[in-house]
């Protein structure tokens, strides 16, 4: 997997002396035609792009992204669309990687081989899974694994010393540090100088590991954390996508605003 | 699929936390992964720990009133001619419910890891209660979250709480019920894990949290089981036990003790909420074939549909209205250990209103479900066989519902 999409993306943003900006977006939010256009417009500015796929009982995900997912789910987005996306996006901007993340329930029923044959077949990069933590995800992550698909690990501010090692040990080219204890979309409550020492312990275990940092970061904070590898910013694009919903307003282009601006800031 | 003798059904799980391999296990964010483990290791300690036993019983019979007492239900045996009725009134227990031996145990945890503040979620509300009367008691702060519908429905519950000091934090979400409840108090933990402690209202959730409240719970059987030889001089040849299922707490401690018998001396019926006759929706996934899933941390068997989106469920007992069901009663479910049905609203109803006709007793509409069931069955049982039906829940909360639906309370 040396030369991944998703690895080839870090190696460019380091040549460019700057973290890689992942942006994560509902699939279907709010609805499927939509959720395309804006992934593909944010492409632009973005270096990798999440994309969720919604849940309806998500236990990890503040308000926010919870929003963006059950109008993405009222509005009758299924598997299927999201492969289709995932497939029309990698048409037109093949160089830009698709890392699929939500939880497990979706994944089990589809049946976790059908899942990842359907995210080969469509060119899915990478997987996060919220809720099949380590080392419960090691089947699934060696399948993700022999299908050339990144697994990616999650860590925490909680993950003692002994797992970390171990996650890590397991991972594949990317991990994911979350910033604090919360839900996604919470207020930043560490400071960054914390959050980058916690960074650092990662990295020190291993560093041609590419670690992204998520949770809390916004416009505002995301120029205090840009000596990680990469940062990744949902909720505030969801959050926009709401506003424009209700203002009336072109959400493709609002949101491609905010990324554009959020790349300014870390260059 | 088989279950072992004399290891309690919560012990009977591998080393991920699965029962019979399938169900169960701990399906949870990273943030949480190290909490759960410290509670785990917290658990494992404490129940070894003679100590903390005699703790536990202390309270138990002091503060919840052990044993809730066993009773022939005469009137109402008579009336339906057939099988002899009795029931177990757990709704003698402090504060009306089961839910108060859970919540009574997670107290003197968090008190034990010397933390200060206790979250819950619950669906009728005593959950809710039992929580916060406990968190008065050993003096935590208590927030408990609950749906925005089963605020309304279950008032004198609220009330309850709220007296106790408790904060109730309505959940607006979803079908704004136990379920959407549940991942809000998940989600709450998620963000404070590091100074409070987490109680789930039943044998659902994560591994540990099905050990504990199944651990807790387990109290009605073991003085069933007394109260048993002391009445017949010893255990009978031919027993029903009827409960009611939600999450499966007061089915789960109404059974433990009698896993281990031959279900031919002993047979164990699980009733789940069929919801009203005319909907096509329920809270039903054991007696009713739902798919394993996963939901709050758990693969069970749950209402969901093809893409494993968690369906709205529906029931007029605000406590069974849960899509999922607890691991452990799946694992009965497959091993045919345990039989599950369901009662229509409807029946409910009509049990609750022929209970209340012929005893002084006043079942809420959570065990009015099983009532439902034993009146089914009961006429067609010689009067050899007993049935034991667990009143698990006191009426009083659903006081308005009962005025709506019956004309009277
Ligand atoms: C009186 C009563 N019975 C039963 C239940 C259902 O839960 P469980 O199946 O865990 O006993 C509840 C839940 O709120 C309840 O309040």
């Amino acid at each position: 997997m040396n030369y991944s999409l998703i690895s080839q993306s870090f190696k460019n943003a380091r040549k460019e002396n700057r973290p890689a900006l992942l942006t994560y977006t509902v699939a279907g939010d709010n609805t499927k035609k939509t959720s395309l256009r804006i992934l593909k417009s944010i492409s632009k500015y973005a270096d990798i792009c999440e994309l969720g796929f919604p849940h309806n009982t998500p236990i990890a995900d503040g308000g926010q992204i919870q929003t963006s997912s059950y109008r993405a789910i009222k509005n009758g987005i299924k598997i299927n669309d999201i492969f289709s996306i995932v497939n029309d996006f990698k048409k037109n901007k093949n160089n830009k990687p698709i890392i699929l993340m939500g939880y497990y329930n979706m994944i089990y029923q589809y049946g976790e081989n059908k899942f990842l044959k359907k995210c080969k077949k469509v060119k899915v990069d990478g997987i996060i899974v919220v809720d099949l933590p380590y080392p419960e995800n090691k089947i699934f992550a060696s399948k993700c694994k022999n299908n050339k698909i990144n697994f990616i690990q999650l860590i925490s501010p909680t993950t003692s010393k002994k797992r970390l090692k171990q996650i890590i040990k397991d991972s594949h080219e990317m991990i994911y540090y979350i910033s604090m204890l919360s839900t996604t979309g919470g207020k930043l409550k560490v400071s960054p100088k914390k959050i980058l020492q916690e960074y650092k312990k990662i990295k020190n275990q291993n560093k041609y590991k590419n670690v992204v940092i998520g949770f809390g970061i916004t416009e505002k904070t995301i120029s205090s954390l840009k000596m990680a590898d990469g940062l990744v910013v949902g909720s505030a694009l969801c959050k926009e996508i709401s506003t424009s919903l209700k203002k009336r307003q072109n959400p493709v282009k609002n949101v491609t605003n905010v990324v554009k601006r959020l790349k300014n800031k870390i260059l | 699929m088989k279950l072992k003798k004399k290891t309690p059904l919560i012990d009977q799980h591998d080393k991920y936390g699965f029962w019979g391999g399938k169900f169960g296990g701990s399906f949870i964010p990273e943030t949480l992964k190290k909490p759960i483990e410290d509670l785990t290791k917290e658990f494992h300690k404490l129940r070894k720990d003679r100590k903390f036993i005699k703790k536990r019983d202390f309270y138990f019979k002091n503060y919840i009133g052990s044993p809730t007492s066993f009773i022939k239900l005469e009137n109402l045996s008579n009336h339906l001619g057939g099988a002899q009725i009795w029931a177990k009134v757990v709704s003698e227990a402090n504060g009306g419910a089961h839910k108060i031996y859970n919540a009574t145990v997670h107290a003197l945890i968090c008190k034990s890891m010397g933390k200060k503040y206790i979250v819950g979620d619950t669906g009728a509300g005593y959950a809710g209660k039992m929580l916060s009367m406990a968190a008065k008691k050993f003096g935590l702060k208590c927030k408990i979250f609950m749906g925005a519908k089963d605020i309304k429905r279950q008032k004198p519950n609220c009330d309850a709480m709220k007296k106790n000091g408790a904060e109730i934090v309505p959940v607006y979400s979803g079908s704004q019920t136990l379920v959407d409840a549940v991942s809000e108090c998940m989600r709450y933990w998620v963000s404070n894990c590091d100074n409070t402690h987490m109680a789930v209202g039943s044998t659902v959730g994560p591994n540990i949290f099905v050990k504990i409240c199944g651990w807790s719970t387990a109290q009605i059987s073991r003085e069933l089981k007394v109260q048993l030889k002391k009445e017949f001089k010893k255990i009978p040849k031919k027993i029903k036990l009827i409960n009611c299922v939600g999450g499966g707490s007061s089915a789960y401690g109404f059974w433990s003790e009698f896993i281990d018998y031959d279900k031919k001396q002993i047979e164990l019926i699980g009733v789940e909420a069929g919801g009203p006759k005319k909907s096509q929706l329920h809270a039903a996934p054991l007696s009713r074939n739902a798919k394993i899933g996963i939901l709050h941390g758990a693969a069970s068997y749950v209402c969901q549909n093809n893409e494993g989106q968690i369906k709205e469920t529906e029931s007029i007992s605000a406590g069974l209205d849960y899509p999922g069901v607890s691991p452990i009663h799946c694992f009965l479910k497959d091993t045919k250990r345990a039989r599950y049905t369901y009662a229509t609203d409807e029946e409910a109803l009509q049990a609750y209103k022929m209970v209340t006709k012929f005893e002084k007793l006043n079942p809420s509409l959570e065990p009015s479900h099983a009532f439902a069931e034993a009146i089914k069955i009961a006429p067609r049982l010689n009067k050899d066989t007993i049935i034991i039906v667990n009143s698990c829940g006191d009426a009083k909360k659903d006081r308005d519902i009962l005025k709506k639906k019956l004309g009277k309370y």
